[in-house]
């Protein structure tokens, strides 16, 4: 293209139309759908001329509620992704025995299980758990909003800045070959020279930003914001765990920050922190990305384990057992999983001292855990249990979570884990701990919490396909793997000798084509639940007999969640409320003060993606130039003082009246 | 929040007030932060310009220690720390860091140091070639 190649590095940095992978024929067709499925996508924004409402009510909206939503649905894209590069994997590894050498090369098989560990965790796993924080905590304790809306806005744009520039790496260059958590010195720069390291680091630096201000903004809405009354005691359980996940996330993601900004060091400017000479130890980044990684594993846990304490007290008609115990279960894990990271790494050779001190202490975190799983027990005991959605995925979870629980032990034996450790025992042991928990865990959410988002229930059939699909799918596709692994067959293998090993990764292969139909029964779901929504409406605004204060408003709530602030007496206030005769009020109505939209957000992200872009290709005109866009924007809007507005009482008046005609007309 | 202030008591829940939040401190405890700040500053650079003393560790050692005392001196004058701001959340908070801090350091020199201890020896020609 040019002649001159210094002047084509200057323009480009070290892109080149060879980095676009036109020779692989399953990307040209991926790339193929992903390009027809965005012009039939941005085709039907076109002609419903949704462009508008979309950046007004959706891309610039502040609304805790709508930007929860976003999240989830980020959750749900980012799934199909990972969940296609899992079925790759399961694909390869079932054919490749032998002289078969399966349809995937080593160095595209390599990018497939990396991508598939980073989308699943960063962009699946965080959105669902980010988004249904953001959605439900100011609802529980009575809030109009998070602490700092815009802050909200931007983390979610920040997030999703990461998500696209990890989706870019498909089509353009190449994804990392090193691992989710990219150990050097195989990330370093003598190992991997390409893009791909670089497409890792700074797709999780950015949504990372993301993440931590999302973080410090629920921890500072939770500790600032809870309605009157709403003593810490008082406090709903889903709140309770999504203030340890924050704190936890607060002071956990500055250390992956940091490590990830000395790797980018170590390939950008040749320092030494952990190569494998001149001074430098890559063994300091795996202890360092470990004290971020454990508690990264509660962050993702412990909302689950709130979500499922909500499900148990309101579908089995009884106050939680054990508040107390919950809680004080919750923060000890919260401690104690900054006290067991060494696990990960028994077998780099820190000696027995070392390594006994870390198996006592991972051992002793199943203790709260158990407790945990007694209190959902004994509240189910003698209760009234209504086995719908949200409780089928809670039940199932219990059952798998302890089987996972119980290999995590069972891996926390520093010997057996020099035997196990990098086997398929592991895979096994973080896929039933993460899909048996976190993942049955947002489902039960999303089901539960959905006709509060969207005023009707989810179609309960395609629920029930799902749930069976992924709980079955689940044990087929994974006690396989249990087994190779204990016969000490090791994880990203692209291809194996021995034949004898084949009908196991069979089996898997159609586990997780079992779970291929659970997803597929979720979008069902969602179709034939749009279809149906006026049968399945719900006015009442408490369509489960909730205990919680989101309960108490109308679903979808109106954009200021509660007209008036409501007072806490009890724990699960709208249980208590509901006993003691609570009457809404129907007039009286002051105008609301609220924040007002920005674009802001989604300029900075957008800037963020041309950023982290021009760093991975060394454009670096890009990226002084959008380094430079991304402080500016952010100064301007300093200055940008026109932030709020007041929903006049007349127009409370009138939703609240409307919402007053509904309840009466479902009477 | 100026802009908002004026807007107070309207029934909303967007800014709080200070109500149970920090103080805001005084010129006279600025200008106290202030002095020691330097003090502290200074000192270290004398260290390190001037060596008094011989032993480079014992240098690293005592600017280490002029650091976590001026740590101290900007929580305590710049941002107004006290058991009692926030209602106690402020020293909550500051527990729990300096808790994960001390972990997060203890543990990875403890780790680190068994690490290396536990290396195998290195031979004639990788001890030629380190550092």
């Amino acid at each position: 293209m040019f002649s001159n190649v210094d002047l084509q590095k200057l323009v480009f940095g070290r892109f080149t139309l060879a980095d676009i992978p036109y020779h692989e024929p399953i990307l040209l067709v991926t790339f193929a759908g992903v390009a027809l499925g965005g012009i039939a996508v941005l085709g039907t924004i076109t002609y419903y001329r949704f462009w508008g409402a979309l950046w007004r009510d959706w891309v610039t909206s502040v609304d805790h509620k709508k930007i929860g939503i976003m999240y989830v649905i980020l959750a749900f894209v980012m799934l199909l992704r990972g969940f296609a590069d899992a079925l790759l994997m399961r694909a390869q590894q079932s054919v490749a025995f032998g002289s078969q050498e399966g349809f995937l090369p080593p160095h595209h098989y390599d990018q497939i299980f990396t991508a598939h560990g980073v989308i699943m965790i960063f962009f699946v796993a965080m959105p669902f758990v980010t988004g249904l924080m953001n959605y439900v905590v100011p609802l529980q304790i009575g809030a109009r909003d998070v602490s700092f809306p815009f802050l909200n806005n931007f983390s979610f744009w920040m997030t999703t800045a990461g998500a696209i520039i990890i989706m870019i790496s498909l089509f353009v260059g190449e994804f990392s070959r090193a691992t989710w958590l990219g150990y050097p010195p195989l990330s370093g720069a003598d190992m991997s020279p390409g893009v791909g390291v670089d497409y890792w680091i700074w797709g999780l630096q950015i949504a990372g930003i993301g993440t931590l201000l999302s973080g410090i903004n629920l921890v500072a809405t939770i500790v600032k914001m809870r309605a009157p009354g709403m003593t810490m005691m008082k406090l709903p359980v889903f709140v309770w765990t999504s203030l340890c996940t924050n704190v936890l996330i607060v002071a956990a993601f500055p250390i992956l920050t940091a490590v990830l900004a000395l790797l980018s060091l170590d390939r950008y400017v040749g320092t030494h922190f952990f190569t494998n000479d001149l001074g430098g130890s890559p063994m300091m980044y795996f202890n360092l990305i470990w004290i971020w990684g454990h508690p990264e594993v509660y962050i993702l846990i412990l909302p689950a384990f709130g979500i499922f304490s909500e499900v148990t007290s309101t579908f089995c008609g009884k106050r939680l057992f054990g508040y107390a115990s919950m809680v004080y279960a919750t923060v000890v894990i919260t401690i104690l999983s900054y006290l067991v990271w060494l696990h990960h790494f028994f077998t780099m050779g820190s000696g027995a001292n070392v390594n006994s001190f870390f198996g006592i202490t991972t051992m002793i975190i199943s203790i709260p855990t158990g407790a945990k799983i007694f209190n959902w027990l004994f509240t189910m005991y003698r209760g009234r249990i209504r086995f719908e959605v949200p409780m089928l995925w809670t039940v199932g979870f219990m059952v798998t979570f302890v089987i996972g629980g119980m290999t995590g032990v069972l891996l926390a034996v520093p010997p057996a884990d020099f035997v196990l450790h990098n086997s398929l025992f592991l895979i096994a042991h973080f896929h039933n701990v993460i899909i048996g928990g976190v993942l049955f865990g947002m489902m039960a959410g999303v089901t539960y919490w959905f006709p509060k988002a969207f005023g009707f229930k989810l179609d309960p059939f395609w629920g029930k396909m799902s749930f069976w699909f992924w709980l079955v799918g689940f044990y087929v596709a994974f006690m396989p793997l249990y087994v190779l692994g204990l016969m000490g067959v090791t994880r990203r293998m692209q291809h194996f000798d021995d034949p004898s090993l084949q009908i196991w990764f069979v089996i898997a292969a159609g586990g997780a084509a079992l779970i291929g139909c659970g997803i597929l029964s979720t979008i069902i779901q969602f179709v034939v639940s749009i279809r149906n929504r006026e049968a399945l409406r719900d006015t009442t605004g408490d369509p489960w007999g909730g205990r919680t204060l989101e309960w108490a408003t109308s679903s979808p709530p109106p954009d200021y969640n509660f007209a008036f602030t409501p007072v806490v007496h009890d724990l699960d206030a709208w249980y208590d409320m509901k006993n003691r005769g609570y009457a809404r009020p129907l007039q009286g109505f002051k105008p609301i003060h609220m924040p007002k939209n920005t674009g802001t957000g989604a300029i900075i992200g957008g800037l963020s993606v041309a950023f982290g872009f021009a760093m991975i290709w060394y454009i670096w005109w890009l990226a002084a130039l959008s380094g430079l866009a991304i402080f500016v924007v952010s100064v301007a809007h300093t200055f940008n003082y026109n932030r709020d507005f007041y929903i006049p009482a007349d127009t409370v008046a009138r939703t609240e009246s409307q919402r007053t005609a509904a309840l009466a007309g479902q009477a | 929040m100026s802009a908002e202030a004026a807007h107070h008591g309207q029934g909303h829940g967007h800014d709080h007030g200070h109500e149970g939040g920090a103080s805001h401190g005084s010129f006279g405890s600025y200008v106290t932060g202030f002095v020691l700040s330097v003090i502290l500053t200074a000192i270290p650079f004398w260290l390190v310009m001037a060596r008094p003393l011989e032993s480079a560790l014992w240098t690293g050692i005592i600017i280490m220690a002029f650091a976590a005392v001026q740590i101290v001196v900007h929580m305590i004058y710049f941002l107004h720390m006290n058991t009692k701001s926030e209602g106690g959340w402020t020293v909550l908070a500051l527990i729990f860091t300096v808790t994960l801090v001390v972990i997060t350091l203890t543990g990875s020199l403890w780790v680190m140091h068994h690490m290396n201890a536990n290396m195998m020896p290195m031979s004639v020609e990788q001890l030629r070639h380190q550092p």
